[in-house]
């Protein structure tokens, strides 16, 4: 499935919700039932600091696709990663860079990704696609 | 005479609105205060009439508006009961005013291995400037702690406090904790030393009464926005004789005497230390704000918000798993929790789902969160404005959502 073919299957998966309480307790699910990150990834390079939450990244490059792991300490933020892990795991750089989390807005949560320091998710974000394109460009000198 | 407080919050129209379908609980006053028409209309009215440089022109609207902002430096001298009104200094905050003094009181008093006492509990605004400047000027930075129920540990100042020691900085109300510090036994101790004291006004001014001259202290900053003011706008009080020995701040116009490439000599106070144009338009509203504070029977105001943190942390201390930060005998209404197993962050956007907004994260306090070992809390902080009925509702949501975890 392409990365925008999961993201409909997201928004499909959370058009069943009317109340905002059952919306946030599925994600609240999805973060529960993630493999917890390994601990000896858990470490300050991997740790993406907001004073809202932290979320932890790891990344390994194999056969051209970025595998991300990543956790954060709070249940919301780790739903969410689920969510990114979901779409943005397991891809080439290519087509982590020419796609934006779209699905975030449609299931109603654009909040958490405001352009606040504080916001860890964001960051998170930012920092696979900063993986991509450095993966791309090590992977076009080749 | 019991304060009307719902004719009062009619005062407030930013109250009267819906979040995310729910009646707004507007319980994040620590962060920012919300503003009565009366000040929103006087900030209104003048930009529509009387808008001018200050200081500056001699045409009608800059008289007008000089006169304006001169008479709001008054209002904030009477307010806090300075000695005279060249002692108000106006600035951007209590952020700016902490750095002002930081910055010149170091250049003037401050040389390598002296020391500077600041407490555990402070704001980053009142630990930071002292860090840099301590690091500018080779001093020592020491730390008053405080112990688990929020209360600073006086019984060690005497001892921190040597003959090395030039200055001293403590928060009158500590935004985490809401402890109300003994700043004045504080004052007598440091000056019994000659240790001069700046207090963190920044959550008091709008709860408690202050007294400049009956505290005794040399600099006390506070903020507009956290007392019912617009923000950007601020005031420093100063003795004059640490003002007069103090270099300027920030150069440039106004704050001026006489200038030549070879030399450049000041201005007196206050505009010694006020260069540029000032947030006129803010000292306005400032001390329109404070107008409106002095019109109320503050006595009342001030025990309805005791009744108000007295309330909520007798429901908060019946919720399983909930610790409460902070519980000094004398405290604002300012309340820091967590509910184990809940992180802050969830918590708050959940709050937020039902329409009330609550502050969580760091609360620019990082020393306080390593004191609790930490990452971060949940705070909610009243003004006379919120009501029984908010923290209520307030607790009936905590309940619920604890559910959910």
């Amino acid at each position: 499935m392409t990365i925008d073919e999961i993201q409909q299957e997201i928004v499909e998966e959370f058009s069943g919700f009317e109340d905002w309480m059952d919306k946030y307790a599925y994600l609240i699910e999805i973060g529960n039932e993630m493999t917890p990150i390994d601990a000896k990834y858990k470490v300050e390079n991997n740790l993406i600091r907001g004073c809202q939450s932290r979320v932890w990244l790891h990344q390994e490059f194999t056969d051209g696709k970025i595998i991300f792991e990543a956790e954060s300490d709070a249940l919301i933020v780790k739903g969410l990663v689920a969510l990114l892990l979901r779409i943005y795991s397991g891809r080439t750089p290519k087509d982590i860079l020419e796609s934006e989390p779209r699905f975030i807005d449609e299931i109603g949560l654009r909040q958490h990704l405001s352009p606040t320091r504080s916001n860890g998710l964001l960051a998170m974000v930012k920092q696979m696609k900063m993986y991509a394109l450095a993966y791309e460009k090590i992977s076009a000198k080749k | 005479m019991i304060p009307d407080i719902s004719k009062m919050r009619k005062d407030f129209p930013i109250l009267d609105q819906k979040v995310n379908g729910k009646p707004l609980i507007y319980f994040d006053n620590a962060a920012t205060s919300q503003r009565p028409i009366q000040v929103i209309e006087r900030v209104d009215e003048f930009s529509l009439r009387t808008n001018a440089n200050i200081h500056r022109a001699t045409h009608y609207l800059a008289n007008k508006t000089t006169e304006a902002f001169e008479a709001s430096r008054e209002t904030v001298r009477q307010f806090i009961n300075a000695g005279e009104a060249s002692e108000v200094i106006f600035t951007q905050g209590t952020t700016e005013s902490i750095n002002l003094v930081a910055f010149s009181f170091g250049e003037a008093f401050v040389s390598a291995g002296d020391e500077v006492i600041v407490t555990e509990m402070e704001h980053h605004a009142n630990i930071v400037p002292w860090q840099m400047m301590c690091e500018r000027r080779s001093a020592i930075l020491k730390v008053l702690p405080f112990n688990d129920n929020g209360e600073l540990q006086i019984e060690l100042l005497d001892s921190l406090i040597t003959n090395k020691t030039r200055i001293l900085a403590v928060a009158h109300v500590s935004n985490t904790l809401g402890t109300i510090n003994p700043i004045r036994e504080i004052i007598l101790k440091a000056h019994l030393k000659n240790v001069p004291v700046l207090i963190d006004g920044a959550q008091a001014a709008a709860h408690f009464k202050i007294d400049v001259q009956e505290l005794g202290c040399d600099f006390y900053a506070f903020s507009g926005h956290k007392i019912y003011g617009p923000t950007g706008i601020g005031a420093l009080y100063g003795k004059r004789k640490w003002l007069d020995q103090m270099p300027p701040f920030m150069g440039g116009g106004e704050m001026i005497d006489r200038v030549t490439f070879a030399k450049t000599t000041y201005n007196q106070l206050p505009y010694k230390f006020e260069a540029g144009t000032p947030n006129y338009v803010g000292a306005i509203g400032f001390a329109a704000a404070i107008q409106y504070i002095q019109t109320q029977d503050n006595q009342a105001l001030h025990a309805y918000e005791h009744d108000l943190l007295t309330v909520a942390t007798e429901k908060l201390q019946q919720i399983e798993g909930l610790k409460i930060y902070g519980e000094a005998t004398s405290k604002a209404a300012v309340i820091c929790f967590n509910i184990v197993g809940i992180h802050p962050f969830d918590l708050g956007t959940l709050l937020d789902q039902m329409g009330i907004a609550v502050r969580t994260g760091r609360l620019c306090a990082d020393p306080v969160m390593d004191h609790y070992g930490v990452e971060n809390m949940v705070r909610a902080s009243f003004a006379f404005y919120n009501t029984f009925e908010e923290i209520n509702a307030f607790y009936k949501a905590l309940i619920r959502l604890k559910a959910m975890f």
